[in-house]
């Protein structure tokens, strides 16, 4: 049975538009980007670096997060997906490299774009760098960062790592 | 100590791309329907309900446990709504089974659905988030890099995903509900599928399906004088864990291991590749068959993949997975992981028709949601403990 069925069925469409509070330990990280500084949090009980700090927790040992810690900007590619499949709400050319970048000084990486070489060459341990947007475009986002790209150096091994967050 | 309880009801809709022909409501009381049918009592026989589904923004329906109470007769009863994202279907399943072993109630009924083309999932699950980069793309491109993580660690060839898909597909011919019917897959074809989500290919992909599943639960003290094969649950599984953290094993989560190890203990299973006969186990990319075998502590480490090569997880194999068609055939989110506890149940009850493993004594039903956080298992016997 289908619609032809005479079975009706009506498009309703919902929308809304949320306000997210921060937090303070949050706000850090966001007030960061609005520099062009990356910004993450220290746990002080297992000392890892967390960037993005979330939500201000440490999701290992629960404590919440203490100092600031500036990292990067340079990082390492530990896995990656090539995507060329289209979806609604997708705002970056097909195909494209969305990779989880483990920023030098993190202890956890985040996902990001790669553009400046074929999706073919990039790789796991491949190291890149972050390509801002201009300044005028930028908000308390990390989409101030255009995409990154890589920057020559030799890869490093990631071992075990590749794959891990 | 926990009471004893089976399952002696099982019953689930045909599952399509689009169930035009019926409302969610529809939906879900076709496979409530079937399921009374199957263990041969009326809706007033049942005590407690207990419904599960994914996110609501699947559908748009918040709070749907509210929205179907009188689809499921629930007047005067008690009505209870899990969440646990993909796992949702399987951690369903245990809060019901728990009410009974609990002793709380003698009769419970549960049931898992999605009706995923009412909305479009691929949006739903790649809502902008403040602290992200909008580079994600719908659970495939949240899984592909684990899967790619997975390949560099164990070595695995790439035809891996593609001989789990074919299998699955094959396997979903036999089984009337499926979604998918394509019998006409071969290795070489689905090595010719497009890559969605390097590396996997389009063919390693579950379908969005509409589609319900629901179970009948009961008592020690009921289900013996009940006529009708029985599915003992021998032990029930649950852990989590964040999405992310520093160090994270993404390939084969902590949380899953200790899921795992709990249920072979409580179970009483030292061997589980040799005592268990067929499990159905959540895969909704084809990659995560090897993966879990070893998460689940069948196949040793990095080897998952050689059993799938060697056909071990094949209908006539040592360690049959997913004869249904699995996840990879039919894919109602809310239900897939019912799916899984309910078509193991169906194994041991000698009720899965066309692809029933001959024999079947215990089964393992597994499901697991959000990033790999989830993780909900179960394990059911033809016979008591």
């Amino acid at each position: 049975m289908s619609e032809a069925d005479g079975i009706m069925r009506l498009r309703q469409p919902i929308s809304v538009t949320y306000n997210w509070s921060a937090g303070p330990n949050a706000t850090s990280h966001l007030n960061g980007l609005l520099d062009g500084t990356l910004v993450g949090k220290r746990c002080p009980g297992c000392s890892l670096v967390y960037f993005p700090p979330r939500n201000g927790v440490c999701p290992k040992c629960a404590r919440i997060l203490g100092d600031d810690v500036v990292v990067g900007p340079r990082g390492t590619i530990t896995t990656f997906c090539v995507v060329n499949v289209p979806f609604l709400g997708q705002k970056i050319k097909l195909p494209y490299v969305a990779a989880q970048i483990l920023l030098d000084g993190a202890d956890i990486s985040m996902q990001h774009l790669i553009q400046e070489c074929e999706a073919a060459d990039v790789r796991i341990g491949m190291r890149v760098e972050p390509v801002w947007k201009d300044r005028s475009e930028w908000g308390p986002s990390l989409e101030n960062i255009a995409h990154f790209r890589p920057t020559g150096e030799p890869d490093r091994d990631m071992g075990v790592e590749a794959g891990a967050s | 100590m926990a009471d004893l309880c089976a399952v002696v009801g099982v019953g689930q809709t045909k599952h399509a791309s689009c169930r035009a022909d019926v409302s969610i409501a529809g939906l879900v009381r076709e496979a409530v329907d079937r399921a009374l049918a199957d263990a041969n009592i009326g809706i007033d026989d049942v005590d407690a309900i207990v419904i599960g589904k994914a996110p609501d923004p699947l559908e748009g329906v918040a709070m749907p446990e509210l929205w179907l109470a009188d689809a499921l007769a629930a007047h005067g009863k008690p009505v209870f709504r899990v969440h646990t994202a993909g796992s949702v279907g399987g951690s369903t399943a245990i809060v019901a089974a728990q009410h009974v072993m609990a002793g709380i109630h003698g009769t419970v009924l549960t049931v898992g659905f999605e009706k995923q083309s009412d909305g479009n999932a691929m949006w739903a699950l790649s809502v902008p988030i403040p602290f992200g980069m909008p580079v994600h793309a719908g659970a495939g491109g949240y899984f592909s890099p684990i899967v790619r993580g997975y390949i560099k660690r164990s070595g695995a060839p790439s035809h891996i995903g593609a001989m789990v898909a074919v299998k699955d597909r094959t396997n979903a011919c036999k089984n009337p509900y499926a979604h998918l019917h394509e019998p006409d897959w071969t290795l070489e074809k689905a090595l010719e599928s497009p890559m969605m989500w390097d590396p996997i290919r389009f063919v390693e992909t579950c379908p969005s399906s509409d589609g319900a599943m629901a179970l009948v639960i009961m008592s020690e003290e009921r289900a013996d004088k009940h006529a009708g094969p029985k599915a003992w649950v021998h032990a029930t599984a649950m852990r989590s864990e964040p999405t992310a953290f520093a160090g994270r094993e993404q390939v084969s989560p902590r949380a899953g291991e200790m899921c795992a190890e709990d249920l072979w203990r409580k179970g009483g299973i030292t061997n589980p590749a040799k005592e268990i006969d067929v499990a159905e186990i959540y895969v909704p990319f084809a990659w995560f068959e090897p993966m879990w075998l070893e998460n689940l502590g069948f196949a040793p480490r990095n080897e998952g993949w050689r059993w799938v090569e060697d056909g071990v997880t094949d209908i006539g194999g040592s360690l049959p997975i997913n004869p249904s068609g699995g996840v990879m055939s039919t894919n109602p989110i809310g239900a897939s992981g019912m799916l899984r506890f309910g078509e193991a149940a169906m194994q041991v009850m000698g009720k899965a028709g066309e692809h029933q493993i001959d024999g079947a004594r215990k089964a393992v039903g597994h499901a697991y949601g959000g990033g790999s956080q989830f993780f909900a298992m179960w394990l059911v016997s033809s016979s008591k403990p």
